[in-house]
């Protein structure tokens, strides 16, 4: 085996582990250390066809792991000290020891001078975890081929392919280790027609099936079709709209930006502090809640703890629970339930309502029916108004028939709204909406939605 | 880098001779981060990432293979898997790239550093951070007080089998603080320039600054004057836009706007194409005649500077928009040679496992000739905005929304008033051609942000942006969820 691909084994994690904290003093020196891994070998092809059928604009592959380690030690008072250092890992066993030994050096030399961390804490022994997945990928060589022979000659085809294994471990010096490990594909990729109205989608998963991304493929062309009408310009104001599960999932990606949070709460950033004091209230048909029980994400957080399988976050309309890491149960004295470091949402599903996919249209009557929104921001995080825009397929809907599609306008609504007093109903069932992010490294997971029939969204512009 | 392997030698192996080039570029960067808040520590981070991405072009398909093994073996390896992905590519290329796509560059490029980051340990930096918080909490209306400072050391050199041997070394610091200040149920939050704006390259002097206490003190103050301000008014007026604000106006509704790439159609799938047609360089009225946008890697302190970009360009001072012409886009030589048009050295990646794209550097918005206080005194009603909070813009680079921290209300001439939650939003054309007055020297602020993502797979690269104050006539301004 490779060295690049020898870091992504358990047992390369679990040497260098052992090797570090046999390295530790934590009767003397009151030392503790927890490490994190994070690794993936990477396939990556762009392909643009806006110059006359699909090309491969850039190709190629990215090895790469990351080793953190967070040093905690205890003073002559019982104060705790924290510092982090993360280095890059090459796969060459004695290089990356000795790297690691450095780095732990250095935060060892650091770490007791800095102020009393008065939210961390020593690291125990917990349950472990253990998941790999594995996947049947196209072999690298093959990619290019069959991501491009499918395509009918001419059609404008933009997107990225992504493919390969990803770990993430975890370790502490009381002897507590997590790994996760999946082998995925996405291929995320938008149909353009030539009057610039485009259909996105995605085929992703851990088993790539030939005819699946043909079906794929095949649906967002018949998609496409219903764009080459000429686009109708909206006047800004309140609309009836549908909004498809990419865009509930798009506006549920903001709960994580400061919001479903227990410190965003607690700090005055987040709007479901409205929620909390009663002052604002969500329709009793929105339900999110966070569930790992598909295993696409890792369960453990970077101080060990895991997420319980599920957990309801809003529960017909109220707000059943928040999401609360280690440091933040500490200083507010309530219970960790094993979330990130930034509170963030890392399994979100929204519940299904009592709409047919069938009768979407038609319960629509007149309106639009939006299929992706862009560019999503808080325009008034305190008081939970978003903006943001419509993109690709979007359509006016005139008594239960699409009419045309929609030139993009810009919406400003608040959640309260959206998820309140404007939500008729969602759909009966929901759609896996994959995670294919890739800063800094390839994401993981997705997010279960329905989609939603709104009386009213607001278009400013 | 493992100086026994070089390009040269290995664009000579014969297991590589269709390569028409073979290039290295080696990353090495170090992050560290520290952050404190209501008077305690929060985090204290160093990271490092290290590592090369060797790129190979074959029949006119450049490919790349990136690894953190940077031994003999490893790299050989990785310049095979660069060759096989090119090989298999070249079939569908995009265009016939030539070596002319990689300049030989020879040459050298370090950050001016006055006082080095190092000469401050970690305790003192941590207990600087701490004694922040705690001045921004003089009242018990401010609910949280944070601050934060990251100082980034980065070495690129890049190699290449033309000759290419090239190093550049930055020094990027970027400080903030923050004030959360509420009474009952109003929040308002008050930042030093909003969006890490205080992003530069320099070394200490840009953290311990002589008007760093009294920058604390106007952050405190002026998140508790928010909470018993007016809610920004809706209607349509004059909009004085002070620096740290059009950092990114320019960013949204230029820089990204004018990107060759998004015009090529390259970013469709994700960050979006734009308005501007290939047609439209030379021919395009973008803005008003006081509308001067330049190209600038030369302003030493400003983030995003350098003296060649990714592909072994040499960087330097472009206008982009003269008088409200549009002239040049944002684009590297691969870029260039699929529109045929110039473009400039842009051609940049985030790190050693990216590769590189269209990216905006320093992006500036020249002087003009008027002082703050004649722009004031110009304007019968208005409202002056500072310091973004939030940004968002349609997919084509038209439709902009931004919110501002601060706004004062301006009448008769004079700022009176201070105004909460205030929002504006245009078109970008129409925008830029409703420019009125540009400030002058002593109204130019550089400003950069160390956060612009883009690309697939994705990246987050520095950017810097300086800009005077600006007056924009008749534009939609509005305010908050409960005004």
């Amino acid at each position: 085996m490779s060295a690049q691909l020898l870091i992504l084994e358990k047992h390369y994690f679990a040497l260098l582990s052992r090797e570090l904290f046999d390295e530790l003093d934590p009767v003397n020196s009151g030392e503790h250390l927890l490490l994190g891994l994070t690794g993936e070998s990477s396939q990556f092809v762009r392909i643009n066809g806006a110059q006359g059928g699909a090309k491969v604009r850039q190709t190629g592959v990215v090895e790469d792991a990351s080793l953190e380690l967070t040093l905690v030690t205890k003073d002559s008072s019982g104060g705790l000290h924290k510092g982090v250092s993360t280095l890059t890992l090459t796969g060459e066993k004695d290089l990356d020891r000795k790297r690691a030994l450095m780095a732990l050096e250095q935060l060892r030399k650091e770490v007791p001078t800095l102020p009393v961390d008065a939210y961390a804490e020593l690291p125990v022994m917990k349950p472990s975890s253990l998941v790999e997945t594995k996947g049947e990928l196209l072999h690298s060589t093959h990619v290019v081929d069959e991501l491009i022979s499918p395509l009918k000659p001419g059609v404008d085809l933009v997107g990225i392919y992504a493919a390969g294994p990803v770990v993430r471990g975890m370790a502490n010096s009381a002897g507590l280790l997590h790994w996760f490990k999946t082998e995925t594909f996405s291929f995320d990729y938008s149909l353009y027609t030539s009057g610039q109205r485009a259909v996105k989608s995605t085929y992703a998963g851990t088993k790539w099936k030939s005819e699946d991304y043909r079906a794929n493929l095949e649906a967002a062309q018949t998609k496409l079709e219903l764009l080459l009408k000429p686009a109708i310009k909206l006047s800004a104001g309140p609309i009836r709209a549908y909004l498809s599960p990419a865009c509930i999932a798009d506006l549920i990606g903001m709960f994580s930006w400061g919001c479903v949070g227990e410190a965003a709460i607690r700090q005055g950033d987040s709007p479901l502090r409205l929620l909390r004091d009663g002052s604002k209230k969500f329709s009793g048909k929105f339900n999110l809640v966070e569930d790992f029980s598909a295993g696409e994400v890792p369960r453990f957080n970077t101080e060990g703890d895991l997420a319980p399988e599920s957990l309801p976050l809003i529960q017909g309309g109220e707000l059943a629970n928040t999401l609360i890491n280690q440091r933040t149960a500490i200083e507010y004295k309530v219970a960790a339930n094993g979330a990130s470091s930034n509170e963030g949402l890392r399994a979100p599903h929204v519940l299904p309502g009592t709409l047919r996919e069938a009768d979407i249209l038609k319960r629509l009557g007149t309106g639009v029916y939006l299929s992706n929104l862009h560019y999503l921001n808080w325009s008034d995080q305190s008081g939970g108004r978003i903006t943001g825009m419509t993109r690709y397929a979007c359509f006016k809907v005139e008594n239960g028939e699409i009419i045309a599609p929609i030139e993009n306008m810009r919406f400003d609504d608040t959640i309260f709204s959206i998820f309140g007093q404007a939500l008729e109903d969602f759909t009966d069932s929901t759609q896996t909406l994959a995670e294919t992010g890739t800063y800094h490294m390839r994401a993981l997971g997705s997010t279960h939605a329905p989609g939603a029939i709104l009386s009213e969204f607001k278009f400013t512009l | 880098m493992d100086n026994s392997l070089r390009p040269e030698e290995l664009i000579k192996n014969p297991d590589f001779s269709k390569a028409q080039y073979i290039g290295f570029r080696e990353v090495c960067e170090t992050s560290t981060v520290r952050s404190a808040r209501d008077g305690k520590p929060e985090a204290n981070e160093i990271w490092q990432s290290h590592g090369m991405m060797v790129e190979v072009l074959i029949e006119g398909q450049f490919a790349y293979a990136a690894t953190p093994n940077r031994t003999r073996e490893a790299v050989t390896q990785a310049t095979q898997k660069a060759y096989e992905q090119a090989l298999i590519a070249s079939k569908f290329k995009i265009h016939p790239f030539t070596p002319a796509q990689r300049p030989r560059i020879n040459t050298a490029y370090s950050t001016q550093i006055r006082r080095i980051f190092s000469e401050k340990s970690a305790s003192d930096l941590a207990g600087l951070l701490v004694r922040i918080t705690e001045r921004i909490k003089k009242s018990p209306k401010i609910i949280r007080a944070t601050s934060f400072v990251q100082n980034v050391e980065t070495q690129v050199t890049l190699r290449g089998s033309n000759g290419t041997d090239a190093t550049q070394k930055f020094n990027f610091i970027t400080m903030d603080f923050e004030a959360t200040a509420q009474e009952g149920s109003l929040v308002q939050k008050r930042s030093d320039g909003g969006m890490r704006g205080r992003s530069f390259q320099g070394g200490w002097e840009y953290l311990d600054t002589p008007d760093l206490w009294e920058r604390v003190d106007k952050v405190a103050d002026q998140a508790i004057e928010l909470l018993s301000a007016t809610p920004c008014p809706s209607e349509k007026t004059s909009l004085v836009i002070m620096p740290d604000q059009m950092m990114l106006q320019i960013h949204e509704s230029i820089g990204h706007a004018l990107e060759l790439d998004r015009i090529l159609g390259d970013e469709r799938n994700y960050a979006g194409w734009s308005f501007v047609k290939p047609s439209d360089f030379g021919t395009l009225q973008y803005g008003s005649k006081h509308m001067n946008i330049t190209f600038d890697p030369t302003i030493p302190h400003e983030f995003a500077s350098y003296a060649f970009d990714d592909s072994g360009a040499a960087a330097k001072k472009e206008f982009l928009i003269k008088e409200g012409k549009l002239l040049r886009g944002l684009g590297g030589m691969e870029s260039q040679a699929r529109l045929g048009l110039p473009g400039v050295a842009n051609f940049r990646s985030s790190m050693w496992n990216r590769a590189p794209i269209d990216r905006m550097a320093n992006l500036n918005l020249e002087p003009g000739t008027s002082s703050l206080e004649e722009i004031i005194s110009s304007i019968e009603h208005g409202v002056l905005m500072e310091s973004n909070r939030s940004w968002s813009i349609d997919d084509f680079r038209n439709k902009f929304q931004f919110g501002c921290e601060y706004a004062k209300l301006i009448e008769n001439g004079k700022v009176t008033k201070t105004l909460r939650d205030p929002n504006y939003r245009g078109i970008s054309v129409p925008f830029w051609n409703s420019l009125s007055r540009v400030g002058n020297d002593a109204t130019f602020g550089v400003y950069g942000t160390p956060n612009c993502g883009k690309g697939e797979p994705n990246q987050i690269i520095r950017v810097g942006h300086a800009s005077p104050v600006c007056l924009f006539d008749n534009i939609e301004v509005f305010g908050g969820a409960n005004s």
